[in-house]
């Protein structure tokens, strides 16, 4: 009797268990919609206005298809920054973590340009190379090549160097040698590169859009701060977030998954 | 290795190994100069097996890394059993890519001509054939060193190098994995290599053991062993074990 009252709970807690991360990420969501609600209700104001005033934004914008073509523009500066600066920032951080002499010597360069604050590098685009796409694209990589430099160099360095002597023995090519010894153990570092990369370029994109492009969710941005409209601000940031999840459940997530598939699961 | 009972035709290059190296030192970490290997010369004849057995640290993995390449600067000459031999080698730890498949990291060894080999059979041998699509992170060490074996003898090889393939296993595992060693090796003998702490484990499956003094190496003597693998019972070994260890005090 006892077993028999017991089977179905232990069933029910398996079901709950398996719905439980959908179900704490939507409450917790919720939760913190609701405490936005309840704030702007209570305050009252055109400076925080509620989520149906923001969504009533987002349609407005939606329905013309202006914001789509804002989220494009920016969208377009943020993969062509990213795909530069991934590979840009890879080769030298790589060159750097495998030649201590190359290292020694651009370690300060890479000191000083971590430093330079994003926001001169823009500028001193826009003077050194006028108001156009290229100058905008490169100044949004140049903010980020250095970050890649550094993990990667990290990477380059603790690279093992017992499998790249069994490669030399077995008389691996280059090519091969790169592709399955060395490009697998740079992986993670990539990962991360690019994980705290992309969050990275689209706030600089912003800014590179609010101080010299006519279009893009930062000129936008811009222009509904003169206008002191607050929920259409509040619509394409989270507009464009929005866009940025979806990028990261439908292509880095799935990727990663693919690309460690060979670690052992623990249990 | 297609057919393992027909007699088997000789395998790997047409000479000898031959080995000379004297005075490779290394800088030590405080800077000082650190002479690992005195002078060390030794031939092994084409298909044979030798082994080089001395005390811990007295370069006999240096050695192996010279013939390997892996150390550049040495004096001395080396002459392999053919033109541009084809080496493989066995190292302590298996180095196995954890991001491939077993069969993936065999065959990654394979030169571009011979990329579709059929290795059915060596997998076969080695009790493998069930382990194919498993990652390394999956193998026990013993399992790991197999594959690290099966690698070695795809590309069929003019000179296997082995350094300690049998070291931190248990003795049930060393014993069925020196079994294979030697099974796969006779079917197709190629020049062998090995370095070993384990004087039994050079006694059941050498042509001849190197032994070397402390370092910096030298060769102490070179003991030839002709008696047919096949026929090394309990009691030859034995016999010639207490016997090695006579004239090679403190060698066991």
């Amino acid at each position: 009797m006892a077993l028999e009252a017991e089977a179905p709970a232990s069933d029910r807690t398996g079901f709950v268990t398996a719905l439980k991360p959908g179900v704490v990420t939507a409450v917790s969501l919720l939760g913190l919609l609701a405490i936005w609600w309840v704030a702007a209700e209570i305050a009252d104001s055109r400076v925080l206005p509620t989520p149906p005033e923001v969504a009533s934004a987002f349609w407005q914008d939606a329905a013309t298809g202006e914001l789509f073509f804002h989220l494009a523009m920016t969208l377009m500066r943020v993969a062509s920054a990213f795909i530069l600066a991934m590979v840009l920032g890879s080769a030298i951080g790589i060159a750097l973590g495998m030649s201590r002499q190359a290292d020694r010597f651009f370690d300060p360069w890479l000191i000083l340009f971590l430093n330079i604050p994003a926001l001169v590098v823009i500028v001193l685009a826009y003077i050194w190379f006028g108001l156009n796409e290229v100058a905008a694209v490169g100044a949004i990589a140049v903010n980020k090549i250095p970050n890649v430099v550094v993990t990667m160099r990290e990477g380059a360095r603790a690279l093992d160097r017992d499998l790249g002597e069994m490669a030399r023995v077995y008389r691996f090519s280059s090519f091969k040698t790169l592709r399955h010894v060395v490009l697998p153990q740079l992986q993670p570092y990539f990962a991360a590169a690019s994980r705290s990369g992309i969050s990275l370029i689209w706030k600089i994109a912003l800014v590179v859009e609010l101080l010299g492009r006519s279009n893009g969710v930062g000129f936008q941005i811009n222009l509904y701060f003169q206008l002191f409209d607050v929920a259409a601000i509040l619509a394409y940031t989270l507009a464009f977030v929005a866009v940025m999840l979806i990028i990261e459940f439908a292509l880095v997530q799935p990727f990663e998954a693919y690309s460690t598939r060979w670690r052992p699961r623990r249990a | 290795m297609s057919n393992l009972s027909k007699p088997t035709p000789p395998a790997g290059g047409r000479d000898a190994l031959e080995v000379e190296i004297r005075n490779k030192a290394f800088q030590g970490a405080d800077g000082s100069r650190v002479e690992a290997i005195a002078e060390i010369a030794f031939r092994v004849e084409p298909a044979s097996f030798a082994t080089l057995i001395g005390p811990s640290g007295c370069g006999k993995t240096t050695t192996l890394r010279i013939i390997l390449g892996l150390e550049q600067q040495f004096e001395g000459r080396l002459r392999f059993p053919d033109d541009g031999a084809r080496v493989a080698a066995v190292f302590q730890e298996p180095r196995l890519l954890p991001w491939r498949t077993v069969e993936q990291n065999v065959r990654l060894a394979l030169p571009e001509t011979e990329k579709g080999a059929d290795l059915d059979i060596l997998f076969e041998i080695l009790g493998l054939d069930q382990m194919r699509s498993r990652y390394p992170g999956e193998l026990s060490l013993g399992l790991a060193r197999r594959v690290a074996l099966a690698r070695a003898f795809a590309i069929k090889p003019s000179l296997l190098v082995l350094d300690e393939p049998f070291v931190s296993l248990d003795e049930q595992t060393a014993t069925r994995l020196r079994q294979l060693l030697i099974e796969v090796w006779s079917a197709r003998p190629t020049t062998a290599l090995m370095v070993t702490h384990n004087l039994r484990e050079a006694v059941q499956l050498s042509d001849q053991i190197i032994f070397l003094t402390e370092r910096p190496a030298r060769v102490r003597g070179i003991h030839r062993l002709d008696k047919p693998r096949a026929e090394r019972d309990t009691r030859w070994r034995e016999t010639t074990l207490s016997s090695l260890a006579k004239r090679y005090s403190g060698v066991l």
